[in-house]
């Protein structure tokens, strides 16, 4: 058995494959928040809250109506959509006028309405899901082994965020979206429906979330804590990665889980502040991050 | 963008600037008011409650320096107040100083991480300098977490002993503590608000409300933003470090990151950018929690929903509401 750098490679591609799915949910949940303050100029910190709630909602359709994880998949975006479409409608845009900090400062407390509910609810000690028939099992790459089910999250992650990059950067809706984001008075009055438009990126944003919950859901227990911790990382990873672009949050995110996946090879009491520490180094060489444009 | 209390007309309208007489007489009235109660408190009130809201009071006073005067808003000020916690228990639980020793320690070793973080943070402004706040902070949990030698990890450090001021004083009594700790608060009160009335008080607040004029005018933003947030971090540190000698115990709790928005929110409360608005937020949020310690989790939800309701119709939150009915900053 051949070894690399000392560590046996069974260790380190696994943990590779580990860093490769967290980023796969830091790229989705960043790709989420960039769509939202594109157009908003809102950081979605209730956006933990809702990844945390596509898992729940995924639960909830298993146990309470048997609908499984495939249907999930598509039922528990929607639902979470739904909610953020309403919040937007309820709250966010009464204040749009004022200092976007209060925007911060809202969705900061509906988060803590949101986990304060489930909490109560469910406890904090976290409910198993199922991973679904289909993917059960893996295969032995001979110098790895890959359990399906986290190839897939992977793979449809990947597909998620090009996806939304295609649907922003190529169609005629992310055009609009681009113009929106870019001057929402002269856009609005070329006849498109600029409120609508934010509504819609709103939900779809929190819809984004919602499907890296369910996509979770199999992986780690789902409870109502388990988008606290993760979203803060998820601002280091925009910070790092800078605002700007679509396709910085994709890479950054991947490649950030990457680098967390390793340094646990290697140094595992860092692999917790790695990202933080990354994020200390871009700051002082370039402020708007790897890929924003400077203010 | 950055400053959000400048932009909220309202009460931009009525923050602090160049007050006039009758209004410093009235600051004068409201210090002088604050003192009385003070001393009446521990009678009427149970110390140990009344010096947590002193604790928490200033926390949310040293916040409100950074936000309400230099329009920045930090969401991980939990950091220095939990780090300045640390330090001081654990330097007067296993090095034996003094407590004042032990505070004066602590508050110093917040102000040097403020230092280094507000370094880091001011390079980004408005939403990217509350994220990278937030997430320097949470460097500081981590280390806690991962430091149990230090820190006692889950279990925090217990059995901190409130020990002898000066050597002389015995603080194991609640009264006796109580008028250490009112001092404490008292002082950081009179620091801030003469922090803020100073020349340097003022050009924060004018790099607050348009940075790019204040630097053509010659000022070096930078470094009054710098200044202004070693400054909070100091005292929020210094209130962290009296917590953890009043409670005899420092925990995680103190650098968790829920902790940084509760302290926004007693600020949001009692009003953002007033002077006193912070002490009345503290003394607001820290009573709910005391009398809905029974409700468990529904805590969470009431914070959540007092967060929603101050944003959406609030805003000015108490006392700069009061400021506005009497047409006079607070």
């Amino acid at each position: 058995m051949f070894e690399l750098l000392g560590i046996p490679p069974q260790a380190l591609f696994g943990q590779v494959l580990l860093g490769l799915i967290n980023g796969s949910f830091y790229a989705i949940l960043s790709l989420g928040l960039a769509v939202i303050f594109g157009l908003l100029n809102i950081i979605n910190f209730s956006h933990g809250a809702q990844y945390m709630m596509g898992a729940f909602v995924a639960w909830m359709c298993l146990n309470y109506l048997g609908i499984n994880y495939w249907a999930a998949l598509l039922i528990a975006p929607l639902i979470v959509g739904a909610t953020g479409i309403a919040i937007e409608r309820l709250l966010l845009k009464r204040i749009a006028h004022v200092d976007h900090l209060y925007g911060l400062l809202l969705t900061f407390g509906l988060a803590l309405i949101i986990q304060g509910l489930f909490r109560n609810s469910y406890g904090s000690s976290g409910l198993p899901y199922q991973i679904p028939a289909e993917l059960r099992g893996g295969q032995n790459l001979g110098f790895m082994f890959l359990p399906y089910y986290r190839g897939w999250v992977v793979v449809a992650s990947l597909v998620v965020c090009l996806a939304t990059w295609f649907l922003i950067e190529k169609t005629k809706l992310g055009a609009y979206l681009r113009a929106a984001t870019e001057n929402p008075t002269l856009t609005q009055a070329f006849g498109i429906n600029v409120p609508l438009l934010v509504t819609l990126t709103y939900g779809f944003g929190v819809a984004l979330a919602g499907f890296a919950g369910v996509l979770a859901a199999p992986i780690y227990s789902v409870n109502p804590n388990m988008g606290a911790d993760l979203i803060i990382v998820v601002f280091a990873v925009v910070v790092i990665g800078g605002m700007g672009s679509i396709l910085g949050a994709i890479v950054t995110g991947f490649s950030l889980g990457l680098i967390e996946g390793l340094t646990k090879v290697f140094y595992p009491e860092g692999s917790a502040t790695v990202i933080f520490i990354i994020m200390v180094l871009v700051l002082l060489v370039r402020p708007a991050g790897l890929f924003g444009r400077a203010a | 963008m950055a400053d959000i209390a400048a932009t909220d007309a309202p009460a931009a309208a009525l923050l602090p600037g160049k007050a006039d007489k009758g209004t410093l007489r009235l600051h004068r009235a409201i210090m002088i008011g604050l003192a009385i109660a003070l001393v009446i408190a521990p009678f009427v009130a149970y110390p140990v409650f009344v010096m947590k809201v002193l604790c928490f009071a200033l926390f949310a006073l040293a916040f409100n320096l950074l936000l309400g005067y230099g329009g920045l808003l930090s969401f991980g000020h939990a950091a220095y107040f939990g780090m300045a916690s640390y330090v001081c228990a654990f330097t007067a639980k296993n090095w034996g100083l003094t407590p004042e020793l032990a505070i004066l320690l602590g508050t110093a070793v917040s102000a040097a991480l403020g230092a280094l973080f507000g370094a880091l943070a001011i390079r980004r402004q408005g939403i990217y300098f509350a994220m990278i706040t937030l997430a320097l902070a949470q460097m500081v949990f981590f280390f806690s977490l991962q430091t149990p030698r230090f820190t006692g990890g889950e279990d925090g450090i217990q059995a901190v002993p409130r020990g002898r001021l000066f050597g002389l004083i015995d603080l194991s009594d609640d009264r006796t503590l109580y008028w250490l700790v009112a001092a404490i608060f008292m002082a950081g009160v009179i620091a801030i608000y003469r922090i803020i009335h100073s020349p340097f008080g003022q050009v924060c607040k004018a790099i607050r409300d348009n940075e790019p004029r204040a630097i053509s005018l010659g000022y070096r933003a930078n470094q009054y933003k710098l200044a202004v947030f070693v400054l909070s971090a100091m005292l929020a540190g210094l209130a962290g470090a009296t917590k953890a000698i009043v409670f005899q115990l420092a925990s995680l709790t103190d650098v968790y990151w829920t902790m940084s928005g509760e302290v926004v929110l007693m600020t949001l409360v009692g009003g953002l950018g007033t002077v006193f608005g912070p002490i009345v937020g503290a003394a607001v949020i820290v009573a709910m929690q005391n009398y809905l310690a029974s409700l468990g989790s529904w805590v969470l939800v009431v914070q959540g929903v007092i967060f929603v309701i101050c944003v959406m119709t609030f805003r000015e939150g108490i006392v700069g509401v009061i400021a506005k009915k009497i047409g006079r900053p607070l």
